[in-house]
């Protein structure tokens, strides 16, 4: 990556309010210098409404690496085929073009071809052609700007990823799934008792969580393909904080069976269950290291609530937070290099921090005071929250290195407990 | 999964019209990770039996909601990050293990809760903490292990929802619920 673009990570990121969707992005930090790309509208675009191109730069706009240049009329209008002349983008002050076209084809579907060029450079970055139905325009939209986004930053875009996350209207719990941008929103279950703790199967396919509605905390499986859902933890106590290993094959359960809440493994259908720790405490909220080789979680084993990890097959636990009388929620960045938490600072104020594993410096990332639930994009590059905003439970964003934040809320009701899925393939 | 109750219901219906000669205990649903397998069975007879014996055997039930009767209060407060009983509550948790002791087939459960303040699951962590005590001193005063069962609701189910130490004191609670209250 170039200075340039490093540079260009720093700003900011997301969520647009589509006509259809549920939730309303309000950027609450500034970015840094961003990138000049020129998107240029695809010719034929009209046929699929609102524009392949307007959303390719929405997407590329709230990642925070890139800003979208305003372009007068351009006649005849470039498509991926034109001869581009370098000098004149260059002289637009673009320094990325994404040009292309969409065709009808005879069967009702569309052709949609793209071409992306690095005007500094002077070279064309490559392009792809995809063959598409109506209803898939906002998905390969995204899958344009996951190209663009790779391309010109080296990382794997997120634009393509779900979130699950909790609303809360009055006495009815929902269980969300969107996409990333909180367009598409779909209700997967709806409950009169609480639903805590989503986490995504490793494949995106299944989601496991903890739902009330049996007047105790039982942990469910749930099918997103055919919505069917299996109880994998329901026994005498509380049963919560589930946690895939990386394999998606078992999971990291908390157990009050025996007395107290402590860390069991447990098949992905609920077979197969033994006990992972021992300890005095409340153990809790265990996260595997993509790796498979950790388990993080909380414990207050030593008087306040700390993190811990220890081996996955067992052995003795090391202690990872020192500062603070209270961090929980820890959740390890995908490259396994730092731990998102959360803190209670001495004014007693709940704030996401991050911690460097390789040198132990632990950075604070926000400045609201009741944030829970830190979840990281699967690239690693933002992290999103649930914190509390004017009374309202709201999801809010911020990038690794904490200059960039933004809110995402629901006009009507609390919404909790984010959880950003995985890379689909 | 709901039908996985209704045996508590059924057992603690039936166990106002009876004071002897009774067995439905066996079925002990709260016991575990058998999700509904027995609940048809259980769910269609006893209903009957309810409403045809109120008169006698009645009286040991209604106790539970007689506002005169120390049974009908259900609730022990906890100070904040304590976890145990306080003397002012000792009275209560006596007569409810008395009433299990008296009682075999009675169920109870107890829902351990948690303020609003920190991480959703160590607060499951906390409310399980409280559920367990209230549990643990029920058994030394006689009431049996298969009798109760302890959970937590962690923070989600707050019975005051302003952001006040007097909101947070409230919320920081067990609920001793018997079998058909909930």
């Amino acid at each position: 990556m170039t200075p340039h673009f490093i540079r260009a990570l720093a700003a900011l990121f997301f969520w647009t309010c589509a006509a259809h969707a549920q939730l309303a992005i309000e950027i609450t930090g500034a970015g840094a210098q961003r990138i000049p790309v020129a998107i240029v509208p695809f010719a034929g675009e009209s046929a699929l409404p609102p524009g392949i191109s307007s959303i390719v730069r929405a997407d590329l706009e709230r990642s925070g690496f890139f800003r979208g240049l305003e372009l007068p009329p351009i006649v005849p209008e470039p498509t991926e085929a034109t001869n581009i002349n370098y000098s004149e983008w260059r002289s637009r002050l673009a320094d990325a073009l994404l040009v292309g076209s969409v065709q009808p084809r005879q069967d009702g579907r569309f052709e949609v071809r793209f071409r992306l060029y690095d005007v500094v450079k002077q070279v064309p970055l490559g392009g792809v052609a995809y063959t598409l139905g109506k209803d898939q325009l906002r998905a390969t939209a995204h899958r344009i700007s996951d190209f663009v986004y790779e391309k010109l930053t080296g990382e794997k875009g997120v634009f393509s990823t779900r979130i699950a996350y909790v609303v809360k209207r009055g006495n009815r719990f929902e269980l969300q799934i969107s996409d990333y941008d909180g367009a598409g929103a779909e209700t997967a279950l709806a409950s009169f008792e609480p639903i805590i703790s989503p986490v995504w199967s490793p494949d995106g396919k299944r989601l496991a969580y903890v739902s009330f509605e049996n007047k105790k905390p039982v942990v469910y499986v749930h099918s997103l393909l055919d919505g069917k859902r299996r109880v994998i933890a329901n026994f005498k106590g509380s049963n919560s904080a589930p946690a895939w290993t990386p394999d998606g094959n078992r999971l990291a359960v908390v157990l009050s069976r025996e007395g107290g809440s402590q860390l069991f493994m447990i098949n992905a259908d609920g077979s197969g269950v033994r006990r992972l720790a021992t300890s005095s405490g409340i153990d809790t909220e265990p996260r595997f290291s993509p790796d498979g080789q950790w388990i993080y979680f909380t414990s207050d084993r030593g008087g306040t609530p700390q993190i811990y990890r220890m081996p996955a097959s067992g052995g003795e636990p090391q202690r990872i937070t020192f500062e603070g009388s209270y961090n929980v929620s820890p959740r390890i960045s995908p490259d396994g290099k730092t731990i998102a938490y959360i803190t209670r600072n001495p004014a007693g104020k709940f704030q996401v921090a991050l911690l460097d594993l390789s040198n132990r410096q632990v950075q604070i990332l926000t400045d609201s005071d009741r944030d829970e639930s830190p979840s990281f994009s699967p690239n690693g590059r933002m992290i999103l929250l649930a914190t509390v905003i004017n009374e309202r439970g709201v999801l809010s964003a911020v990038s690794a290195d904490g200059r960039v934040k933004q809110r995402l809320s629901t006009a009507a009701g609390d919404v909790r407990e984010p959880a950003w899925g995985p890379f689909i393939e | 999964m709901r039908a996985f109750w209704y045996p508590v219901m059924a057992s603690a219906l039936l166990f106002g019209c009876a004071t002897e000669d009774q067995k439905p205990a066996a079925t002990a649903p709260v016991e575990a990770a058998k999700p509904a397998a027995k609940p048809q069975a259980v769910e269609s007879k006893p209903v009957t039996q309810v409403q045809a014996a109120p008169r006698s055997g009645a009286t040991a039930f209604a106790a539970l909601k007689d506002p005169n009767n120390i049974l009908s209060k259900r609730a022990v407060y906890f100070d904040f990050d304590k976890f145990d009983v306080k003397d002012e509550f000792k009275p209560l948790i006596e007569a409810h293990a008395k009433f299990l002791r008296d009682n075999s087939t009675a169920k109870m459960l107890v829902q351990g809760n948690a303020d609003e303040r920190g991480s959703r699951e160590y607060n499951v962590g906390l409310g399980q903490r409280r559920s367990d005590a209230v549990k643990k001193m029920l058994m030394l005063l006689g009431a049996r292990e298969s009798q109760i069962e302890s959970v937590s609701l962690g923070e989600e189910k707050p019975s005051c929802s302003e952001h006040t130490e007097a909101c947070w004191a409230k919320n920081r609670r067990d609920d001793m619920l018997y079998g058909g209250e909930y």
